[in-house]
């Protein structure tokens, strides 16, 4: 079916293949929206504009995965400074030293054979 | 709100479990669903031919209230399979009782079946790909909670002891139950030490993984007075969907159970002061102390102060999860169903030693998805009419 825009996750991947973090912003509802999509969340209206983040947020919850084989890993929520949530992981620190309210930075996870890329945060202050 | 059904309208007349734990190799999740129903339909003295209502919800198979009607070879006029999880049937029973008012059925029969500790969680349930999750490999749905956790523990000082109490209350009653999967004792140090999954989260936070099923049976009230045993009205019910995966949760310490239960609460005219018996759905430590607060309880923040000191073990001051729960009892993946069925019980003072004294209101409050789908089912006796 041919279509004039693209799919709201394939927009989103184009922003992390270029480093971007993009998110929806809803004009009526005067917020973000996120996870991307085609109606807003809060006022039904279609008109999703798309912006980038400035890649700064915080912790706002965080576990630590102990898998059956292989390392344990972070799993955090992290709410960005435009005012949207999403999962991610913050690197570059061990998995149980993330704290909730810590501030990170976004950068991109690079795609690897099938595997899209995706948004993972690392510490944006020293402890 | 659920404005349109009158409270005390319909009652749960029949309940019964299906073989639980490890079932025998090769059984569906229909053998299951329909030894849940016979049971049940034995329970209150009703027929396969009475049933013109039916409900069912399984991970195990597309559309499985056409399978459970083909396997019972019957064609009731009025179908539900409403699955949002294990609050799946506590939205059927309110389903039911709405569809009982308006003449669409007399006799529903609301079942459940799984063998996912048989055939392996993976078998038992699809994979579903969120691209905004998948990637960061959350060992679901452990994680969700787990994260849900971490900011209880945050905001309000919440402690790993305090969640390892709610496990050690829910195994204390477990060893009052006969059919309770576990059997052994647990302490506070025996879920610290146990196996780590999620953090704050070790294996003993984490609900059971067993087979089981069963089924309730619903009619009107007027039915229901002439059947077998004492009725267990439908006082009160509400619902709510505040997400589906959890970093959509608007806020991870305030669950739906807030509207849901308020919902439920006003339609039977109670408050929590009224409960006598408190049946919350345990997936993970946290719920317990989460719905604790959101169904009014306690304070907020104050869920793991409360659970503390054996106040919701047998003998505490409060009777919660006397069947002992999803931790202890069974969970063979949507235990919503066993949730209503305990409560039934404890209204009919059926339950021996785990028997609540003067047990007159019942609520049962389902969960479903990752603290996403929230409803609540308040029930009481003939002194509550």
């Amino acid at each position: 079916m041919p279509t004039d825009q693209n799919a709201p996750l394939k927009t989103y991947l184009d922003h992390l293949a270029r480093n971007e973090l993009a998110y929806q912003f809803s004009r009526e509802a005067r917020r973000a929206v996120f996870f991307p999509r085609v109606l807003c969340p809060f006022t039904g209206s279609d008109q999703l504009e798309w912006r980038i983040s400035k890649g700064l947020g915080t912790v706002y919850a965080t576990t630590v995965v102990h898998p059956a084989e292989g390392k344990p890993f972070n799993v955090a929520l992290i709410d960005c400074d435009e005012g949207f949530r999403l999962m991610s992981r913050v690197e570059d620190i061990a998995p149980d030293q993330v704290r909730i309210g810590q501030r990170v930075r976004f950068r991109v996870h690079p795609a690897e054979g099938d595997e899209d890329p995706y948004p993972v945060f690392t510490p944006a202050e020293s402890a | 709100m659920m404005d349109g059904l009158k409270r005390g309208s319909a009652a749960i007349v029949g309940v019964a479990e299906s073989d639980l734990g490890q079932v025998a190799d090769g059984t569906s999740v229909f053998d299951l669903m329909a030894q849940g129903v016979g049971r049940a339909l034995d329970d209150c003295g009703l027929k396969l031919r009475d049933v013109d209502g039916l409900f069912c919800a399984t991970t195990q198979n597309r559309m499985s209230v056409l399978g459970l009607a083909e396997y019972l070879g019957i064609d009731p006029p009025y179908l539900g399979s409403t699955i949002v999880g294990g609050s799946s049937f506590e939205y059927h029973v309110a389903h039911a009782m709405g569809a009982i008012s308006l003449g669409l059925c007399n006799v529903a029969v609301i079942a459940y079946g799984s063998t996912q500790r048989s055939v392996g969680r993976k078998q038992a349930s699809v994979r579903e790909i969120n691209p905004y999750e998948t990637p960061f490999k959350p060992f679901q749905p452990s994680s969700s909670y787990a994260l849900a956790a971490s900011r209880h523990m945050h905001q309000f000082g919440t402690t790993r002891e305090q969640l390892a109490a709610v496990a050690v209350a829910a195994r204390e009653w477990a060893l009052l139950n006969p059919k309770a999967w576990e059997k052994k004792p647990l302490t506070i140090d025996g879920v610290l030490s146990a196996r780590m999954v999620s953090y704050p989260f070790t294996v003993r936070d984490c609900c059971l993984v067993t087979d089981g099923g069963g089924a309730i049976v619903v009619t009107s009230a007027e039915r229901a007075r002439s059947l077998k045993k004492p009725p267990a009205y439908m006082l009160g019910c509400g619902q709510s969907t505040t997400h589906a995966s959890i970093s959509s949760m608007p806020d991870l310490t305030v669950t739906g159970a807030l509207i849901s239960g308020k919902a439920a609460y006003q339609m039977a005219k109670l408050g929590a002061s009224d409960v006598d018996a408190v049946e919350l759905y345990d997936a993970f430590t946290i719920n317990t102390i989460l719905f604790l607060e959101d169904l009014g309880f306690c304070k907020k923040g104050e869920g793991g102060a409360f659970v503390s000191g054996g106040r919701i073990a047998p003998k505490g001051s409060l009777a919660v999860n006397t069947n002992g729960g999803g931790l202890s009892y069974c969970h063979p993946g949507m235990y919503g169903l066993f949730l209503l069925i305990e409560a039934v019980r404890q209204l009919r003072g059926e339950c021996g030693p785990r028997q609540v004294k003067n047990c007159e209101v019942a609520i049962a409050h389902g969960n479903g998805g990752v603290l996403s789908s929230q409803a609540t089912v308040i029930l009481g006796t003939q002194a509550t009419l």
